[in-house]
C-alpha cells in the first residue's frame, strides 16, 4: 500500500497559547467537584443490596428455631464447583423435631470454591440454603474460608416461612386423622 | 402375518412388533425383550405374581376365530386375521404369552389407567423424597415422572402412619411410604422361608407388620429392603448415611462362602457405604445374605494392618521383602495359602511354593450351610486353588478323620471349624520347618499352638491383626477384596471376577506385588498374572483373552469331580453325590 504523506494543519494562535485547552479541562474538573458522588466510603459506608442479590450462601432456621436443612444433599449434588460437603445425620426420635428424622451432622461450604451461582438455593426443596446479602468473605487461612454448620447458621439467621410444612406434619400426626 | 415359531416359542405382537418368546413368558418380560417398558411395582421376576399394584395394565387381544368352525376370521380392511381386543385393560404380569397374543401398551386408555393408578398410589404417599433413602432409586419417583399426571388434585389431609417401626435388627419400616406391593411378604415366605410379614387392617389403614412376637431377623432380611420399590423398608445400617446418586458401583463377589454371590459395592471417595446383590440367575438370582453385606466394615476396622514390620519394628517394603527372601532362602519353608485369596494370588502362591521347593497348605473353613446362599465351605475360593494347582486334594477339615465326613469340631470360631494344618504342625514339631509364609491366614486359629509358632519364623501377608501377625518376623499389610481386582472359582466351578472398588490404605501393598516379588515372577498385576495363567493352566486358557461374562465362566470340573467337597445343597447348586443319586 502506498504511503500518503499528510500535511499537518498549522496551529492557530489560541491553540498555541494552550489557554482554551486548560480552561476546558478545568471545566470538567470543576463540574465533578460539584456533582453528586458516585462512589462510597467503603467500608464505613455500605451499598444498598438489591432484592435477589446473590451473596454468601447461608443456612437458615424457620421462625420457630428449627433448622430447615434435612441434608438431602441436592445442593451438594448440583454445586458446579463442588464447594458443598454434607455429612448427613439422624435426629433422635424423642427430640422436639424428631418427626423430621434427618438433619445435617456437618455442613461445609468452601468459600474459596463457591462461585455464588445460586444453584444450591434454587435446588433446595426445604428453602434452607439462601444466598443472602453478605458479599464480603475474608480470612487469613484456607480453613477460615470454609464455613462450617455453626457458622452457616450464624450467617443465615432466621427467615420467614410461608409453609411450616413440618409443623403441619406434626399437627396431623398428633391430632389429624386417627389410626386405629 | 404371524411368523411360524419354534415349538417351545410362541410369537406375540407387542405394540405392532412381533417377537418369539418362550411359552408362558409374561407380558412385562416379553415387552422388555422388544424394548417396551411396562411399569410395575409388585411384580418381581423371582417371586410369585400377585397383581395387586395394577400398574402394569395393558390392552390384550387374541386372533379371532369362528366359534363354530374354528376358522380364522379375516379382517377385510387389512387382509389379516382379525384381533379381538378385550375392552378392559389386563394386568401384564399375569398375562402369559400364548400363540398370537397381541398387546398394546401405548394407547390413550392405558395412559389414563397408568395416570389413575399413579394418582391413587400417591394419594397417601408422603412428600418425603428429601429425607427418603430410596430417593434416586425409587420406582415411585421414576414412574410418577414417566407415567403420572404431573400434578396433584388431592387437597385432603394425607394419612398419618408410624414413621419408624423397627421390623427387625436390620430393617426399618416407614408405614406412610408403603404402597402395599407385598414383595417383602412374598420374599420372606417364598425365598427366605421365614413367613413373618403380613398386612393387617383394611383400606387406607392397611399396614405391613410382623407376626406378633416375631421379628424380621433372618439372615436374608435386607433383601426385602432391596426389592422394596419405595422407601418403606430401609436398612438401619445404610439409613441416612449417603444419597445413592453419589455412590460408585463396582461389581464384586461375596467372600463369605463358596457360593460366590454376585454383589455390587457402593462407594464414594474411597469409602464403602453398602453392598447389594447383583443379579446372576445361575448363582444367586437377585439375593444375598445380610452377613455378606457387612463385610465392608472390615476395610476400615481398627485392627487393620497398615505398617510394614520386621521383628516388631517399622520398616519399608524393600527391607521387608529382602528379609523375607533371606528367610525363604535358608530352607525348611512351608507355604500356607488361603482359600480367601483370588485365583491370581493362589497361582503366585503356587509359584512361590515351587520357587522355595516348599510344600503348600491351605486352611479349611467349614461351617453350616443354610441351603440358600451360604454353603458349608466358608472359603470362597478353594476350587481356585485346585484349578491353579496349588492343591491336588482338598485340605483336611479340622477335627475330621477324612475331609467331608462329619465329626466333632475341635475348634469353633463363629461355628466355623478352621483347620487343615495338622501335617504342618507335625512337620514343625519334627523340626523340618523353619519358616512359614502365611498368605492372610491366622495360623493360631487354624490349629497351630503358640509353642509351634515360637519354633518358626513367620512371614505374614495379611489385612488384619491377629495372633499370627503378632508373632510374625515379617508383616506385610495387604489389601482386602474390595481394594483389589481378581477372580474366584465358586462351588459350581464358575470363574467370577471382582473389581477394585476403593483404593487400599496407605501402607498396604497389593498381594500380587508382594507374592510376585517373593516368587521372583515378573507378572505383578492382575492382567499380567492372567496372561501367565492362560499360558500355564489349561483350564484357564480363556481367562486373559476372552472378556469374561458378567455372569461368570463355567470351568470344566471333571478333573476334580471325585473330590469329597463339603458343600451341601444351596440355591442353583447340587453336590455331585446328590446329582448322581437323582440321575
Amino acid at each position: 500500500m502506498a504511503i500518503v504523506p499528510l500535511e499537518r494543519k498549522p496551529l492557530t494562535f489560541a491553540e498555541r497559547t494552550y489557554v482554551p485547552q486548560i480552561l476546558a479541562g478545568l471545566r470538567t474538573t470543576w463540574q465533578h467537584l460539584v456533582k453528586p458522588k458516585q462512589t462510597l466510603e467503603y467500608p464505613e459506608q455500605r451499598p444498598a443490596i438489591p432484592p435477589g442479590y446473590r451473596g454468601v450462601p447461608t443456612l437458615v432456621m424457620d421462625p420457630n428455631g428449627r433448622e430447615k436443612c434435612v441434608s438431602c444433599q441436592l445442593c451438594e449434588f448440583v454445586c458446579p464447583p463442588k464447594a458443598i460437603r454434607i455429612t448427613p445425620g439422624e435426629i433422635a426420635p424423642d427430640a422436639p423435631t424428631g418427626h423430621v428424622e434427618k438433619a445435617p451432622k456437618e455442613f461445609e461450604i468452601d468459600m474459596l470454591r463457591c462461585i455464588y451461582c445460586g444453584m444450591c438455593e434454587e435446588v433446595c426443596p426445604e428453602e434452607a440454603i439462601v444466598l443472602q446479602n453478605q458479599f464480603s468473605m475474608t480470612g487469613y487461612t484456607r480453613e477460615e474460608m470454609v464455613n462450617n454448620k455453626a457458622r452457616l447458621y450464624e450467617l443465615g439467621g432466621t427467615l420467614p416461612d410461608s409453609h411450616f410444612k413440618w409443623d403441619k406434619k406434626k399437627t396431623a400426626e398428633e391430632h389429624g386423622n386417627d389410626r386405629h | 402375518m404371524i411368523a411360524p415359531a419354534k415349538p417351545d416359542l410362541v410369537t406375540v405382537n407387542i405394540d405392532g412388533r412381533e417377537i418369539a418368546v418362550p411359552k408362558g413368558t409374561n407380558a412385562i418380560e416379553a415387552a422388555r425383550l422388544v424394548g417396551v417398558d411396562v411399569p410395575y411395582y409388585c411384580y418381581h421376576s423371582k417371586l410369585s405374581v400377585v397383581g395387586n399394584c395394577r400398574m402394569c395394565l395393558i390392552e390384550m387381544g387374541l386372533p379371532a376365530v369362528d366359534p363354530a368352525t374354528k376358522a380364522p376370521i379375516m379382517d377385510p380392511a387389512t387382509g389379516k386375521q382379525k384381533i379381538n381386543w378385550i375392552p378392559r385393560p389386563q394386568i401384564g404380569c399375569a398375562t402369559n404369552a400364548s400363540p398370537g397374543l397381541h398387546i398394546r401398551t401405548q394407547t390413550p386408555q392405558i395412559k389414563d389407567c397408568r395416570e389413575g393408578v399413579m394418582e391413587f398410589l400417591l394419594v397417601n404417599h408422603p412428600l418425603d423424597c428429601p429425607i427418603c433413602d430410596q430417593a434416586g432409586e425409587c420406582k415411585l419417583q421414576e414412574q410418577s415422572t414417566g407415567y403420572g399426571r404431573g400434578y396433584s388434585r388431592y387437597i385432603e389431609q394425607k394419612n398419618v402412619k408410624p414413621k419408624r417401626t423397627q421390623l427387625g435388627p436390620r430393617v426399618m419400616l416407614d408405614d406412610e411410604r408403603c404402597i402395599l406391593c407385598s414383595r417383602c411378604i412374598r420374599f420372606s415366605k417364598e425365598i427366605a422361608k421365614d413367613d413373618v410379614l403380613g398386612f393387617i387392617d383394611r383400606g387406607s389403614y392397611s399396614t405391613l407388620t410382623c407376626y406378633p412376637g416375631k421379628q424380621l431377623s433372618n439372615n436374608y432380611s435386607l433383601n426385602t429392603v432391596d426389592i422394596c420399590p419405595v422407601g418403606a423398608l430401609t436398612s438401619t445400617d445404610f439409613r441416612f448415611k449417603m444419597r445413592v446418586w453419589f455412590l460408585k458401583q463396582t461389581n464384586s463377589i461375596d467372600t463369605e462362602s463358596s457360593v460366590g454371590a454376585n454383589t455390587v459395592v457402593w462407594s464414594r471417595e474411597g469409602q464403602i457405604y453398602r453392598i447389594t446383590p447383583r443379579q446372576n440367575d445361575a448363582v444367586n438370582d437377585t439375593w444375598m445374605a445380610d452377613s455378606g453385606r457387612e463385610l465392608y466394615k472390615t476395610v476400615r476396622a481398627s485392627d487393620r494392618l497398615t505398617a510394614i514390620k520386621i521383628g516388631g519394628g517399622d520398616s519399608t517394603l524393600e527391607m521387608a521383602l529382602k528379609t523375607a527372601a533371606d528367610l525363604l532362602k535358608s530352607g525348611g519353608v512351608a507355604v500356607v495359602g488361603s482359600g480367601r485369596s483370588s485365583v491370581e494370588e493362589q497361582f503366585l502362591t503356587k509359584k512361590l511354593a515351587n520357587a522355595c521347593k516348599a510344600s503348600a497348605f491351605l486352611v479349611s473353613r467349614v461351617g453350616e450351610g443354610d441351603k440358600l446362599l451360604i454353603s458349608a465351605d466358608k472359603n470362597p475360593n478353594v476350587r481356585g486353588a485346585l484349578v491353579v494347582g496349588l492343591l491336588s486334594e482338598l485340605p483336611r477339615v479340622a477335627g475330621l478323620a477324612e475331609p467331608g465326613r462329619p465329626g466333632s469340631a475341635t475348634r469353633a470360631t463363629n461355628d466355623v471349624r478352621t483347620g487343615g494344618l495338622e501335617s504342618l504342625a507335625a512337620a514343625i514339631d519334627a523340626g523340618q520347618i523353619k519358616t512359614v509364609i502365611s498368605v492372610g491366614e491366622d495360623l493360631t486359629a487354624a490349629g497351630l499352638s503358640a509353642v509351634q509358632l515360637g519354633k518358626i519364623a513367620i512371614i505374614y501377608l495379611g489385612t488384619h491383626a491377629n495372633a499370627t501377625s503378632a508373632a510374625a518376623r515379617v508383616v506385610i499389610p495387604t489389601l482386602t477384596v474390595f481394594e483389589k481386582s481378581g477372580s474366584f472359582v465358586n462351588q459350581q466351578f464358575r470363574l467370577q471376577t471382582f473389581a477394585k472398588a476403593v483404593p487400599g490404605p496407605q501402607g498396604a501393598t497389593d498381594d500380587l506385588v508382594v507374592l510376585a516379588k517373593l516368587a521372583q515372577v515378573a507378572a505383578a498385576d492382575v492382567t499380567a498374572v492372567r496372561a501367565l495363567l492362560a499360558a500355564e493352566v489349561p483350564a484357564l486358557v480363556t481367562i486373559a483373552t476372552a472378556k469374561l461374562p458378567e455372569t461368570g465362566l463355567l470351568l470344566d470340573a471333571t478333573p476334580w469331580a471325585a473330590l469329597p467337597f463339603v458343600e451341601g445343597e444351596t440355591l442353583h447348586y447340587k453336590p455331585a453325590a446328590m446329582l448322581a443319586a437323582t440321575t
